[in-house]
């Protein structure tokens, strides 16, 4: 088998020292590569005789494909291959959970952006301009593109108005799948179900379509293998739920579908489905040459999944004294054209989509739906994101009705150890909810706006575009809280394997840790060195490339990888350090309960022994492959929602401070501040920077982050238009990190990514309340919602 | 068409190359210089970061022939073979890289912005280095330790210069 | 796809004639973009870098002649004092790598209505300098936007050079943008008090299908300022919110993924307002340029 010219990340460096253990802030291995423009992303791969594949895409977000004429491709000078569904010899559909979508177009398009065909050829530009002359003959179709109406909901009007009741999902719309438009619906039911309560808050909520916008687009490099098969290099979040529909598409077992993880320029969960894996690896198989494909930024807004749109409708009910009493609550998440994880996300905004608090009386009914638009599915934060800006804009309007203080509200409602979440679940590690805000209430507050004439505009809102010189200029300071579950939940059997290996190596121990974890850029690879050197004592640590060569690791999402693929390698190394000291007890005399292993050396804490591993060792490698699990999850129960899903909750709360140009609508945020609890940060500085990206991709989503849709199509499929914030924009953070260790995890660690990216945003919100006034029922708030215009 | 510049100092010469390339793709396709970045090919995230003639530009939309004769430099030339550049050492030691696909342009625009403060005899202030760097995006730190990566950098090279 | 690179002006002129759908690059932040996207496929790419005249500036005639290839980073940092509106102007553009590359004459070949130059060439009543085999003629920078992206310039014409009168009152301009830096003018307003002449400038952006002056507002303000231009007495609040209403009258904006037409007037109003409190007040000081 030939391998690319230019080698996949992998990054089998050690950077050693005793520095990078357990809590130390160790360095990245990957990260001398990285700053030195010599780490290999999927998009840099590179074969002496590749060809380049591009996909072409449906125009419609409805159709039916009458005819498909690829002759005019094929005759192409430079174009080696052009293919349909027809060439697809396996399965013909694909999902992450359901099976629903084409891996190309068959005789329906459901979403604008669709992939119809492919051409492989030698040069990128002939391939685009073969894929233009592709003829496809619809018939365009209608779409749907609302969510309640493709379920045949009533659509709610005003905002005190109470929805008619739902009952029977009618069938208004077209059914885009033949078991109709609804993904899933999670009822959560608890105590009595007719509550009553002293104040009532309705609020109706909508929060728009975010992508992940990772910088590094789709890519992969697709090599045919001598056996047949094909070795398949992409930037992936997990090698083995790829594998599995990659083989699925081919009619190809697993031993003859190879993954190893390329270099990932970011993911945030927009690399769990399927991109161009299967079309690659197609096109690779058909050729006989090795073919990339690498997407555009364009393209790469419509070869991904999208965070849902969500519209939801909320009622709480508490006492006088500011007790919840009940929350009902109706969600509707837009799933758009194929299924992908809506599912699980729609299990998530049902279960937790009332926030950290204690609610004795609980109705939830939260909706998945297929429509037309864009497909979507996993972004960090999953189904989480979107009920916190209802959850919590809520929390403030029943605050401002009680005439109570927002945070005090909160924290007397806080969830803690020992409270039952809405299903059910008893809270069994530390809780940490009410501190987490009391210590933000406790952190100094940002100076006062600048005005007149020395102001700095970088510090103003509209920045150096001069639009204030603190004219209309209105402060306002927000608080928010949110919890997450951490790895896969309703009884998934969510597992990881870590095989690690233990040697001498030119007189040095060296420690192997294989594991197929996605490494997207969080740190994993750290991690697993960090838990390696602790574990067995040895400085120097390779971390192998991700491959399918071991078993699955799941994915890198809901926070996952350190607590479970970080337990896999902490049982692994235990396993290879029992035999190591067993081997040992031998040769010292002592028991192997009373030695460990340190400085590449066996010691026994007794007597001090220190027998290098090398005697130990000789020329043998110990290895152990250990597959390991967090406690088991269940399912919830299908008419009350109640029951053990979730394995672990993180907690994280912001404050937000803003400036509000109140006149022209324009929001500087001028601070965010952080508490979380992380169980144990395992490497502090990289649990801040997950702290400080997801505070900024909520604040992204809170006020510029938007896949605009019309009628299934989408607005501004490019960086021009879809705007993530800037330097400019990200404020500076005050961050506490508390460490309550949770017992059940590894180490008592708290999986730490996504929580920050959940609350930071309610909190930006809540301060453009409070410094506008304004209700602000949708988000991203744009500033014709301030303005009234 | 046949191109010909020089790059991190050494000359490269390509040909057939198609006139329609940006300079990002001959770098990436044709010399085998693959460290900086596509991420929008538009101008809009500033990974593609190169100096064109010591002025640190957008490789994606500069022209491949409009690079003819001039002089390229790119994160590979940063430092020397086995080195690390001060910029780099800070992004590392601060934490400031995660995914690090953005980690080239900011590299290249750090430098400039560094070089040009010493020149001056002074360090950037936070609101000066957030302007010169609001061209490059970055999608996992939130930028802080991007921050506080070119403000230690700024220190080792001012304290270089004295 | 040819690419041609010119030396002189001259040659760049006749490749201009003999190839009528060439396609003029210089910052690329245009061209490139369409061409790296597959939208621009242009027989001949005639690139501008290598002309020296078009890299330059000087002064002619009383005016600022701004090379149609001298970048928004020179603007800022050799003109801010002579073309403050335009070097604020530039200041808002995109990044400080495309304001390497970006260039004003660029942005006029463009014209696109949220181009961010033209605002301030509008308010300092600038005239672009054109030029072709058959001559060189000057076109005021308010005729020579004809459409959305389109200009005056005709098939063999090049963008020679704008001509700017250096300021001799306060100069402002204002962008609304939904983001901090990088991003696309919503809308933009740029102003130029002209108390030599007793006369105001007034430029819109991104609110009609060109840029555009606002010459009521223009005009309104003239006449409330007849009298304080000497006084320099306190502008009555009134009077700047008459004028904003007055540039916001002369917009005729749509909705787009950037913004709503209410918004763009609304916000016209508001900046407009603004940017005259801002010049007057400067103008009160006693502005250097105009004592």
């Amino acid at each position: 088998m030939s391998t690319p010219t230019r080698t996949p990340a992998g990054a089998p460096s050690s950077v050693g020292g005793p520095g990078g253990r357990i809590g130390d802030d160790a360095q990245r291995p990957d990260g001398v590569l990285k700053v030195r423009g010599e780490f290999a992303y999927a998009s840099d791969l590179w074969m002496d005789d590749m060809l380049w594949g591009v996909t072409l895409r449906s125009p419609h977000p409805y159709a039916r494909i009458r005819s498909v004429d690829v002759g005019p491709a094929l005759a192409v000078p430079g174009v080696h291959a052009v293919l349909t569904s027809d060439d697809v010899p396996g399965e013909k559909v694909y999902g992450l959970e359901l099976a629903d979508q084409p891996v190309l177009a068959l005789d329906v398009v459901r979403y604008q952006g669709e992939p119809v065909a492919l051409v492989a050829a030698d040069h990128p530009d002939t391939a685009r301009r073969a894929a233009a002359r592709i003829v496809v003959d619809y018939d365009v179709w209608e779409p749907v593109t609302d969510a309640r109406a493709a379920l045949g909901h009533p659509t709610w009007n005003q905002v005190h108005d109470a929805p008619a009741a739902v009952t029977e999902l009618s069938r208004e719309s077209a059914h885009l799948h033949p078991h109709g438009n609804l993904v899933r619906h999670l009822k959560v039911r608890k105590g009595d179900p007719e509550p009553t309560a002293d104040v009532v808050v309705v609020g109706e909520y909508e929060v728009g379509m975010q992508d992940q916008a990772f910088l590094g687009p789709e890519s992969g490099l697709a090599v045919p293998g001598e056996d047949g098969g094909v070795d398949l290099y992409v930037a992936t979040q997990w090698l083995h739920v790829d594998q599995r529909q990659i083989c699925s598409a081919l009619a190809m077992p697993p031993e003859k579908v190879r993954l190893t993880l390329a270099g990932v320029g970011g993911a945030f969960g927009g690399r769990e489905d399927l991109s161009m894996h299967v079309h690659a690896c197609l096109l690779a198989l058909h050729t006989g040459k090795p073919v990339k494909m690498s997407y555009n930024r364009e393209e790469s807004f419509f070869g991904h999944v999208h965070r849902h749109p969500a519209t939801m409708r909320y009622e709480h009910g508490a006492t006088r004294d500011g007790d919840l009493v009940y929350v009902k609550a109706e969600i509707f998440l837009d799933g758009g054209a194929y299924a992908s994880s809506t599912p699980a996300v729609v299990g998530n905004a049902g279960t937790m989509g009332l926030g950290p608090y204690v609610v004795p009386n609980v109705h939830v009914d939260c909706y998945g739906a297929y429509t037309n638009n864009p497909p979507c599915g996993a972004m960090r934060g999953f189904g989480s994101v979107q009920t916190a800006f209802a959850y919590e804009a809520q929390m403030d309007a029943l605050a401002a009705e009680l005439g109570m203080d927002p945070v005090e509200l909160r924290c007397r409602n806080a969830m803690e150890l020992g409270s039952e979440t809405p299903t059910g679940q008893v809270v069994d590690s530390p809780a940490p909810v009410a501190e987490l805000l009391r210590r933000l209430v406790a952190m100094p507050l940002p100076p006062e706006p600048a005005t007149g004439d020395d102001v700095d505009l970088r510090h103003m809102p509209g920045g150096v575009s001069n639009t204030t010189h603190g004219e209309g200029v209105r402060r306002g300071v927000g608080y928010a809280v949110a919890y997450k579950n951490v790895a896969f939940s309703e009884g998934f059997d969510d597992y990881s394997t870590a095989r690690v290996r233990l040697e001498v190596v030119g007189g040095e121990a060296v420690a192997t840790v294989h594991t197929a974890a996605a490494e997207v850029g969080q740190g994993l690879v750290t991690v697993e060195q960090q838990i390696a050197r602790t574990e067995l004592g040895v400085d120097a640590v390779v971390v192998h490339p991700k491959d399918t060569a071991v078993g699955s690791a799941g994915s890198s999402s809901a926070s996952r990888q350190t607590y479970v693929t970080g337990g896999a390698v902490k049982a692994a190394c235990e396993a290879v350090r029992g035999r190591v000291l067993e081997r040992a007890r031998g040769l010292v005399g002592r028991p192997a309960g009373d030695l460990r292993l340190d400085g590449g050396k066996v010691v026994s804490d007794l007597e001090g022994v220190a027998l290098p591993l090398a005697d130990v060792l000789g020329d043998d490698a110990v290895e152990e492959t250990v597959e390991w699990r967090h406690r088991p999850t269940q399912a919830l129960d299908p008419d009350t929602g109640q029951g053990f899903a979730h394995v672990q909750y993180a907690f994280s709360a912001h404050r937000a401070v803003v400036d509000v140009d109140t006149e022209l609508g324009l929001v500087k945020v001028v601070e965010m501040a952080c508490t979380q609890d992380v169980g144990k940060a395992i490497n502090p500085q990289a649990v801040v920077g997950q702290i400080q990206g997801g505070t900024a991709q909520g604040l992204g989503l809170a006020v510029m982050e938007e896949i605009l849709v019309r009628d299934g199509r989408v607005q501004n499929p490019s960086f021009t238009d879809y705007l993530i914030p800037t330097v400019l924009d990200m404020p500076p953070m005050r961050i506490e990190v508390l460490e309550y260790a949770d017992p059940h995890a590894p180490y008592g660690l708290r999986g730490v990514g996504e929580a920050p990216n959940i609350s930071s945003g309610p909190a930006v919100l809540a301060a453009i309340r409070q410094a506008t006034g304004l209700p602000l029922r949708r988000v991203p708030v744009r500033p014709e919602h301030l303005t009234g215009t | 068409m046949r191109l010909t510049c020089t790059v991190n100092g050494d000359r490269h010469e390509v040909d057939d190359v198609w006139e329609g390339e940006s300079l990002l793709y001959v770098l990436r396709e044709r010399m085998g210089l693959p460290g900086s970045k596509n991420a929008c090919e538009q101008g809009e995230c500033g990974s593609c970061t190169v100096y064109l003639d010591g002025v640190p530009v957008c490789a994606c939309l500069v022209a491949a022939g409009q690079a003819q004769g001039r002089e390229v430099g790119t994160v590979e030339g940063l430092a020397g073979p086995g080195e690390l550049h001060p910029v780099q050492e800070a992004f590392l030691e601060a934490g400031a890289v995660q995914c690090g696909f953005c980690t080239p342009g900011l590299l290249v625009a750090t430098d400039d912005l560094v070089r040009r403060s010493r020149a001056e005899g002074r360090r950037p202030a936070d609101a000066e280095i957030r302007e010169a760097l609001a061209g490059n995006l970055c999608r996992c730190t939130g930028y802080e330790k991007i921050l506080d990566a070119v403000r230690l950098a700024a220190d080792r090279m001012a304290g270089e210069a004295r | 796809m040819e690419f041609l690179q010119p030396a002189t002006w001259e040659e760049a002129l006749e490749a201009r004639a003999a190839s009528r759908d060439a396609v003029p690059i210089a910052g690329g932040t245009d061209v490139m973009v369409g061409i790296n996207f597959g939208r621009l496929r242009p027989a001949l790419l005639l690139d501008l870098t290598r002309v020296p005249e078009l890299q330059q500036w000087g002064t002619d005639d009383g005016a600022v002649r701004l090379g149609a290839g001298v970048p928004y980073a020179r603007v800022i940092t050799e003109l801010g004092d002579r073309l403050p509106g335009l070097a604020m102007a530039a200041r808002t553009i995109g990044s400080p790598q495309i304001r390497n590359r970006g260039t004003v004459g660029g942005n006029l070949a463009t014209a696109s209505p949220a181009g961010d130059a033209h605002p301030a060439l509008l308010a300092a009543g600038a005239e672009v300098e054109v030029a072709s085999v058959r001559g060189t003629r000057r076109i005021p920078v308010a005729d020579f936007y004809r459409g959305v992206k389109r200009s005056a310039l005709a098939d063999d014409e090049l963008v020679a050079a704008v001509r700017i009168p250096p300021r001799t009152g306060p100069q402002q301009y204002s962008k609304i943008g939904t983001r901090n830096a990088m991003v696309i003018a919503v809308a933009a307003f740029g102003l130029a008090l002209h108390p030599d002449r007793r006369a105001v400038g007034t430029g819109i952006g991104s609110a009609a299908p060109t840029p555009r002056r606002a010459p009521a507002a223009e005009e309104f303000l003239a006449g409330e300022l007849d009298g304080l231009w000497e006084s320099r007495a306190e502008l009555p609040p009134a009077t700047a919110a008459r004028f904003g209403e007055l540039v916001a009258g002369a917009a005729a904006p749509i909705d787009d993924v950037r913004g709503t037409a209410r918004y763009r007037v609304h916000a016209l109003s508001v900046m407009a307002r603004r940017t005259l409190t801002w010049a007057w007040a400067d103008y009160r000081k006693g502005d250097p340029a105009c004592a």
